[in-house]
């Protein structure tokens, strides 16, 4: 393929983020996990100034300066020392075992890739494979929602998905700075609510683990 | 040439009925299997020769009245015929050492050449009613044979399931033939191959046809009588029966899909590529979790089956793409795999028969350390288990970097499901290799390696010189076709030319006997060469270890870290052994749990560790059905004991109803 | 044909002269970093000398396949090795055997370990081989499906033809490619039997696969063994260095020499640095990790059926 060398760097950063999922789809110690959603957020602020880049869209870059810094360091500092107030940073939580969990992802993939490839096949063929790549990573995103007990790595998983939306978004070729900022800000609200209510939960029943809180329900369904 | 074939098989027939009169007599083993091994070798001759020639055909009066019975010897015909022969002749030579252990005699005799002679019939067999007159007869002769130690403990059991899933496969092999035939009742297969059916009744037929002839050669979820029919019967027919029937089974699916119904349909390539996947990997899985040795080999002729259907969907899915070249190769990668598969699947059969009759145990947990007592046995039985693990440079090897070869061939299709269900199969198939490997590791280490575990182990002896010779016959076999690839793809060019268009471009003109399946820049194997030069290497580093280092060997006790354990209990067992692979694996396919019951502190009673292993294929399939069919069948039992006005009652509302259709249809 | 010849036995000596001293300086990185002097680099070629003038101890029930076993594995291992590029491609015999035949002639290299482990029937034979067996159903996989991905970039699975397309055409960056160099690293530790999966250096039952293996060995037996085991890490920094980073490959023989030993030698100093890093995974943490690599290469390849661009 000779698309040259913006094609394979967009590319490589896209399949970066699809293996940072993975990896961080493979955690299932809190710390590490953690420190794999700084640097799924890394990639990102990096996909995206490289697309600022190449697109000569300047305002891009604010949106890579606020990937790089809301959610590679504020936002897995703050988790950070959640995880340690809550006394969960020992757990080892998944619902499936690893394996099972990364043959879904694959499978996703797959799926992603069978859905967007046929759809976009006008499309520019630099940001064709890009979209599908993007729609893989937000399953995987939902993926490790379904796959957790715990909702501190439910919060990770929730931000990987936005994450994907980012980087679907950039990649598209004209997403206006005012979208950006807006969703920004409303993933940072519903994170801080997300967080107060953890707190209460903890402060309540001495647990954040899904399963335990569910039999604290009263009528099962 | 085909007047050949058929004469060996009336000799077949012939010598049955010799057997059943001669059973009891001493020389009546010498007899019959001596005849076997005579025919069986001269037909193995004749399809050797017929095919390079042209197909030669014959109709004779017999059967039904206005069809005849159709014989024809084409190049499919005779490479199955060729394949026959070879384990027929292979058993029948054992069997002439390995007879004289045969408590029933008269059991197994008569038997032996119809089954042989029904194997031989279906190859040739041309038109629908000869070919299931045919597949009927192997398997109520094989079935015969499964029930002939008939008092032992579950074989009762094994020829239950064995005769209720070979009336399946025959019942929906006739419903294949029946709408090939269409509605003029062309039932030679020449006739169906100048029909077209419709898209919907060939899909139909293309289903039907995996479903009954995939049940006989062992997909799953078809195989569960596999292991157990398999093992009932005496070694000689184990290794008939999964060396040969089975290839047999493939047969009639290679006819049905690939000669008789024409062009291929896009989706039939992705769904054999996703049965043979699946099979591969619950085969050798299956098999690892068994610590029965004729078992562990039965479960494991449903992983090798596997890999012949994904040979055989990968031939379907470029066949249906207009890619012959491609077809021709993964046709070729499946039927390398069914030669290779039957030599040494007898092969390791006819090991586990010499064990069997050398320490009375089929067990391995009851075994080790044959390799001191038996150890030409062992030898052969390590060269089976290196040629089926695909280690170069013996055969197994040859055949899955052929099927490797087809896998990367064309990348470029345009069909989703093929785009998806390729790699998914070269990912099973690496799986299902590396799985086998572990699985032959485990059968050879516990059984031959380390120290005899019982009496019975300590004592074998070896087997005679019949047994010997064939399993060392097969075992010559296995390195000749692993040295020399190129002249078996030789012989299948006829074959692939005929089924698909096109043929593997000529191999035993290449440079020093390498293979080269596409062109020679893109990928090639020389089987000679890796053998050579791995035994120049290992002479070299003897010799120079040998000029170079200290002599001094001396035996003493097992170091073992210092705590040396003179009981052979501290050995692995092979439930030991597969303990690793049955907590990654076992846990997700086969539910496998472990329980450790540990006693309180001063209890005297022993700490207990129980695996509990379910087989999802028969608790989610064939629990359901035959539980269903014994609730109809005690339902629909009420009517055996009703009164005789209520009979005369139902005769009379039959009657009345179609008076009724007959009213309306007008 | 005669220079081929050259070429070619100069490769086979040279692989076998250079192994050991790969061992050596990975031990001496780790040694380094663990603020120790650490034994010479030069100190496995002393060893190998010791093991082979002492004499060999059998256990009474040995079998004849425990004394040809190391034979077999030497062979089989330096044979794969000749058919690596490492200082050039082309090489006379390179077409008798592809990237797949390397796979399958490593896994017979094992296949005879395993058994050879069996023999004595001790049960540190019995754990050495089942851990080993349960490593490689994961292990032989992934290689298989890096293997794939690489023949589907460059349309063979000839070693030297891949190597002079990765060496000559512009391959650019590749997503399947970046896949592929992450689970072929974690297969060469797990087959090198490197930190995390196994500790090269330990006798502790719980800790050991390899070592287990050849616990009843001594002797010249001992020594055919040691140098197989240097010979598969040479073999498997080889095919990355032609496989991902080749450069230099498309010069002379002098430039090639040269920037091979340069990749040795960064390769030896990063697995130090690796092995120091990390603690070794517990038994049952190793299929995981392998699956990840399994995953991650069944991934590349699909990435490449499904889009040949990536």
């Amino acid at each position: 393929m000779t698309h040259g060398f913006a094609f394979d760097v967009a590319h490589m950063l896209a399949g970066g983020l699809v293996l940072v999922s993975f990896a961080m789809l493979y955690q299932d110690r809190l710390y590490a996990l953690i420190n794999v959603l700084a640097l799924h957020a890394l990639v990102l602020a990096a996909s995206v100034a490289w697309q600022a880049h190449v697109q000569h869209a300047p305002h891009l870059y604010i949106t890579a300066a606020i990937a790089l810094g809301f959610k590679a360091i504020v936002i897995p500092m703050a988790l950070r020392r959640m995880v340690f107030r809550l006394g969960i940073h020992r757990e080892i939580e998944t619902v499936v075992s690893i394996g099972l969990t990364m043959l879904a992802g694959i499978a996703l993939v797959a799926l992603s890739m069978m859905v967007m490839l046929p759809v976009t096949a006008h499309a520019d063929p630099i940001a064709r494979e890009d979209i599908a790549l993007a729609l893989s990573v937000v399953l995987i995103g939902l993926l490790m929602m379904v796959t957790r007990r715990n909702a501190v790595s439910q919060v990770a998983g929730f931000l990987s998905l936005e994450n994907g939306v980012n980087l679907a978004a950039t990649g598209a070729q004209g997403m206006p700075l005012v979208v950006e900022i807006s969703v920004a800000f409303s993933v940072l609200i519903a994170f801080i609510v997300i967080g107060i209510f953890l707190f209460r939960i903890r402060e309540r029943f001495d647990t954040v683990d899904l399963q335990v809180l569910d039999q604290f329900r009263g009528e099962r369904g | 040439m085909i007047a050949l074939a058929l004469t060996c098989i009336v000799l077949l027939l012939c010598l049955a009925v010799a057997g059943a009169f001669a059973a009891l007599s001493p020389s009546g083993r010498h007899i019959v299997y001596g005849g076997a091994l005579a025919i069986s070798a001269a037909s193995l001759l004749v399809a050797l020769f017929s095919l390079g020639a042209a197909p030669s055909v014959v109709t004779l009066p017999l059967g039904l009245p206005w069809t005849g019975a159709h014989f024809r010897l084409d190049p499919l015909a005779a490479f199955f015929l060729v394949v026959v022969g070879l384990g027929s002749a292979g058993s029948s030579l054992y069997a002439l050492g390995h007879g004289r252990y045969e408590h029933e005699p008269q059991r197994v005799l008569p038997f032996y050449p119809v089954f042989l002679a029904g194997l031989n019939l279906v190859v040739v067999a041309d038109d629908a009613f000869s070919f299931l007159f045919a597949w009927e007869l192997m398997s109520l002769a094989s079935w015969a044979l499964v029930m002939s130690h008939h008092r032992e403990t579950g074989n009762a059991h094994a020829g239950y399931v064995y005769i209720i899933m070979a009336s399946f496969s025959g019942l929906a092999l006739l419903l294949c033939f029946g709408l090939l035939a269409g509605p003029t009742g062309g039932y030679s297969f020449d006739a169906m191959r100048a029909a077209h059916p419709t898209p919907g009744i060939a899909a139909l037929a293309l289903v039907l046809a995996l479903i009954g002839a995939g049940s006989k050669a062992g997909i799953v979820p078809l195989h569960a009588w596999l292991p157990l029919a398999h093992p009932a019967a005496p070694s000689h027919v184990s290794a008939l029966m999964s060396g040969v029937m089975t290839k047999v089974a493939v047969y009639g699916f290679v006819r049905i899909a690939f000669d008789l119904l024409g062009p291929p349909a896009w989706w039939s390539g992705t769904m054999v590529l996703a049965v043979g996947g699946v099979t591969a990997v619950l085969g050798v899985l299956y098999a690892l979790m068994e610590h029965d040795l004729k078992r562990l080999l039965a479960y494991h002729t449903v992983e090798n089956i596997g890999i012949i259907f994904i040979g055989l969907g990968l031939a379907l899915a470029f066949g249906a793409n207009q890619l012959p070249v491609a077809a021709a190769l993964g046709l070729t990668a499946a039927l390398f795999h069914v030669f290779n598969h039957s030599v040494f699947k007898s092969l390791l059969f006819f090991g586990t028969g010499a064990v069997l009759t050398a320490t009375g145990e089929r067990d391995m947990d009851h075994l080790g350390g044959l390799i001191h007592r038996m150890p030409k046995t062992a030898f052969a039985f390590l060269v089976g288990c290196v040629a089926i693990s695909a280690l170069p440079p013996l055969n197994g090897f040859v055949s899955e970097w052929l099927t490797f070869q087809a896998i990367l061939l064309h990348p470029d299709l345009p069909q989703w499901g093929l785009k998806l269900a390729i790699p998914a199969d070269g990912a099973l198939l690496a799986l299902s290799a590396a799985l086998a490997a572990a699985c032959f590791v485990k059968a050879f280490g516990v059984t031959f390696l380390g120290r005899p575990r019982t009496r019975a182990a300590a004592d074998a002896r070896e087997v005679d010189s019949f047994s010997l010779a064939a399993m060392f016959g097969f075992a010559a076999l296995c390195l000749l076709a692993g040295i020399l690839p190129g002249a078996v793809i030789d012989l299948l060019a006829p074959v692939t030319q005929m089924l698909t268009g096109a043929s593997m471009p000529t191999q035993l003109d290449v440079a020093w006997l390498s293979i080269v399946p596409v062109e020679s820049a893109r990928s090639s194997y020389n089987g000679l060469l890796v053998f050579l030069f791995i035994a120049l290497s290992a002479s070299l580093a003897a010799l120079v270890v040998r000029r170079f280092a200290a002599h001094g060997q001396r035996r003493a006790p097992a170091w073992d870290c210092g705590f040396p354990d003179p009981r052979p209990e501290t050995q692995y067992t092979g439930a030991s052994f597969a303990q690793p692979i049955r907590r990654v694996f076992g846990a997700v396919v086969f539910r496998t749990r472990e329980t450790v019951t540990m006693p309180p502190p001063g209890d005297i009673a022993p700490a207990r560790i129980e695996k509990h292993i379910s087989d999802p294929i028969w608790d989610t399939l064939y629990a359901p059905v035959a539980g269903a069919v014994w609730h109809l069948s005690l339902l629909l039992n009420h009517l055996q004991f009703l009164t005789i006005r209520r009979y005369l009652g139902f005769v009379f509302a039959a009657l009345v109803i179609l008076l009724l259709v007959l009213a309306l249809w007008q | 044909m005669i220079q081929g010849l050259f070429v070619q036995g100069a490769q086979m000596a040279l692989v076998l002269l250079l192994a050991p001293l790969l061992t050596g300086l990975v031990r001496k990185v780790k040694a380094r970093l663990q603020r120790r002097r650490g034994p010479s680099p030069i100190q496995p070629y002393l060893d190998l000398k010791r093991l082979l003038g002492k004499e060999v101890v059998l256990a009474e029930n040995a079998s004849w396949l425990f004394r040809v076993a190391p034979y077999v594995i030497f062979a089989v291992t330096w044979v794969a090795a000749a058919l690596v590029p490492t200082f050039a491609t082309g090489l006379l015999f390179s077409w008798s055997g592809d990237l797949i035949a390397i796979t399958a002639l490593l896994g017979s290299a094992r296949f005879v370990q395993a058994l050879a482990a069996m023999d004595i029937g001790t049960s540190f034979g019995g754990i050495g081989a089942s851990r080993e067996v349960m490593i490689a159903s994961l292990a032989e996989p992934a290689m298989l499906m890096i293997v794939l991905s690489v023949a589907l970039v460059a349309g063979s699975t000839q070693l030297s033809t891949v190597a002079d397309y990765m060496a000559f055409s512009a391959v650019g960056l590749r997503v399947s490619l970046a896949l592929g160099l992450v689970a072929f690293i974690i297969v060469a530790l797990a087959e090198n039997a490197r930190i995390p999966v196994d500790n090269p250096a330990t006798h502790l039952e719980l800790t050991m696969v390899h070592e287990a293996m050849v616990l009843e060995y001594s002797g010249r037996h001992l020594a055919l063994i040691e140098l197989a085991a240097s010979l598969k890490l040479l073999l498997y920094v080889s095919v990355i260095a032609c496989l991902f980073f080749p450069f230099g490959l498309a010069g002379g023989y002098a430039l090639g020499l040269a920037t091979w030993l340069v990749k040795l030698a960064v390769a030896c100093v990063l697995l130090g640095v690796f092995e120091m890093s990390i603690a070794k995974m517990r038994v049952f943490r190793v299929p995981n990790f392998l699956g990840a690599a399994l995953m991650l290469s069944l991934l590349g390849v699909l990435l490449l059926f499904v889009s040949g661009g990536m």
